[in-house]
């Protein structure tokens, strides 16, 4: 058993090792490619809504940036989702091996991307003239290990359910664009007016983001929020892997 | 007694016809009823109530024309696919289904597609560092080992493939079609490896449609036509009487 699961670390460590080795091999500007995407967005939100509309937040720039990465973490693994298993159709149809590992690696190596990402909030911060905070060291392995769940849970439900209904690889893009709208990133969670804050609490992505941006900015995490959003973790890997259970044993023959 | 390492009781194998899925989830449910009673009945019966057993040690050929089932049977023995019907049972540690390459990225160099396809094959990463040298020798590549693959003719693609192959260490080796590639002194090179496998015990299952290939190693052959087994026995007499029709 013991020598399956080393096996299977290896498996992890190969498949990732190829990702990112790819992903740098062929563009020189590989790691810029990865944080220009957020820090284009953060540009956009900041003309739009600070410089036009003029919205009451402090630090509106860095604010941005704290909730923009992590979020870029979810959507690229959740949009990269439905074609994982399609993408590695070749090695599944050949290859006996536990088929949840191809998702793994690639909410790992997502959060890899966001992880080295984080100078660059560093980088902001500074320009604030704010520092960054001891406790980041304990907090930011909680709030990461809470996010490959919840995300890899959405993965597998997205990866499986895709080789049966390949309608779903065009709503994917659509929720999650109006995902990031529901959830509080480009604003705060207390301009959400009273009657639909119940709502976002619902919003499995709502509570971990606002904690990564309390962490971020002040140090600090809600523990209601940061509880919240383990549970969320929790409900949505459970579903996630159940789907890919259900389904898994089907996947030579579909691909 | 001879100790049967695998075996396949009355398996079917069908597989449902998921492309009439593919009209997408709106006409899937404008039409409900048509859409399932078509999910339901269309069915493909790539398999139809298949016995036997292969003992340690045996080289096994599974001959047959294209779609009659072949790679459907590696499959199962594989553990990739699962049997509709009937059971599929297999005792030791098996090679995947070996397809020259599995995995290999055209982006990454020799040396890294080495590592990614022996860890899938199997091996450790551990292992596949201690006999990156022999591997590397085994293939021939010279200097292109450190060049990207998309670079390689497919001939080389195949000797990076089999040199990894070359030196697993299974107990059962499923080898679909991979010695129809290279030049002659590889295949040749393959052939021996091969035999040396078949010396030092290991059970191999061998799909082919290279029948000399077959007739040289193998000492069974399993025939399959038309999703049955067709015939059993002996190489000589099953490839005879094939010949014969």
């Amino acid at each position: 058993m013991n020598s399956k699961i080393r096996h299977y670390l290896d498996l992890i460590i190969v498949l990732t090792q190829k990702e990112l080795k790819v992903r740098y091999k062929s563009s020189f500007l590989g790691y810029f490619w990865s944080v220009g995407h957020p820090l284009a967005f953060a540009f956009v939100f900041f003309i739009a809504f600070k410089v036009v509309m003029r919205v009451q937040v402090k630090d509106y720039a860095v604010f941005l940036i704290a909730g923009l990465f992590p979020w870029q973490w979810f959507s690229n693994s959740v949009n990269a989702s439905p074609t994982v298993f399609i993408g590695n159709a070749s090695i599944i149809k050949k290859v006996n091996f536990p088929r949840y590992l191809i998702p793994v690696t690639q909410v790992l190596q997502d959060m890899i991307h966001f992880m080295l990402a984080i100078p660059v909030i560093i980088f902001f911060l500074l320009v604030y003239h704010k520092s960054p905070f001891l406790s980041w060291i304990y907090w930011i392995p909680v709030l990461l290990t809470i996010q490959f769940f919840l995300t890899l849970g959405v993965s597998l439900m997205v990866s499986s359910t895709n080789l049966f209904f390949r309608d779903l690889e065009r709503l994917t893009s659509i929720i999650i664009m109006l995902l990031f709208y529901f959830t509080p990133i480009i604003y705060l969670e207390t301009m959400v007016p009273k009657r639909f804050r119940p709502l976002v609490d619902l919003n499995p992505l709502a509570p971990l983001m606002i904690s990564w941006r309390d962490l971020f900015l002040n140090g600090t995490l809600d523990p209601s929020f940061a509880a919240l959003s383990v549970i969320h973790a929790i409900v949505i890997f459970m579903a996630g892997y159940l789907v890919y259970q259900k389904l898994s044993w089907r996947f030579a023959e579909v691909l | 007694m001879r100790e049967s390492v695998i075996s396949f009781e009355n398996v079917c194998k069908s597989y449902p016809l998921y492309h009439h899925m593919t009209g997408g989830v709106k006409r899937f449910l404008f039409n409900i009823r048509d859409g399932l009673s078509a999910l339901r009945h269309s069915n493909f019966e790539a398999l139809n109530d298949i016995s036997f057993e292969i003992y340690r040690g045996e080289t096994i050929g599974i001959v047959g024309r294209n779609g009659s089932g072949k790679s459907t049977t590696l499959g199962l023995i594989a553990g990739v696919l699962k049997p509709s019907r009937g059971r599929v049972k297999v005792k030791g540690r098996i090679s995947p289904l070996l397809e020259l390459g599995a995995g290999f990225h055209p982006e990454l160099n020799g040396t890294e597609n080495i590592v990614l396809n022996g860890v899938l094959m199997g091996l450790s990463r551990a292992e596949v560092f201690n006999k990156m040298d022999e591997i590397v020798e085994f293939s021939e590549l010279g200097e292109f080992i450190d060049q990207p693959i998309r670079v390689y003719s497919s001939g080389m693609l195949a000797r990076l493939g089999f040199s990894v192959i070359a030196h697993l260490d299974p107990e059962i080796l499923l080898i679909d079609e991979i010695l129809a590639v290279g030049d002659m002194s590889f295949q040749k090179k393959c052939l021996d490896k091969m035999m040396s496998f078949k010396r030092s015990g290991v059970t191999m299952i061998f799909v082919s449609h290279a029948m000399e290939q077959v007739e040289n190693i193998c000492d069974r052959v399993v025939w399959i036509e038309d999703h049955r087994i067709k015939m059993i026995g002996n190489t000589r007499d099953v490839i005879s009487i094939k010949a014969s029709l």
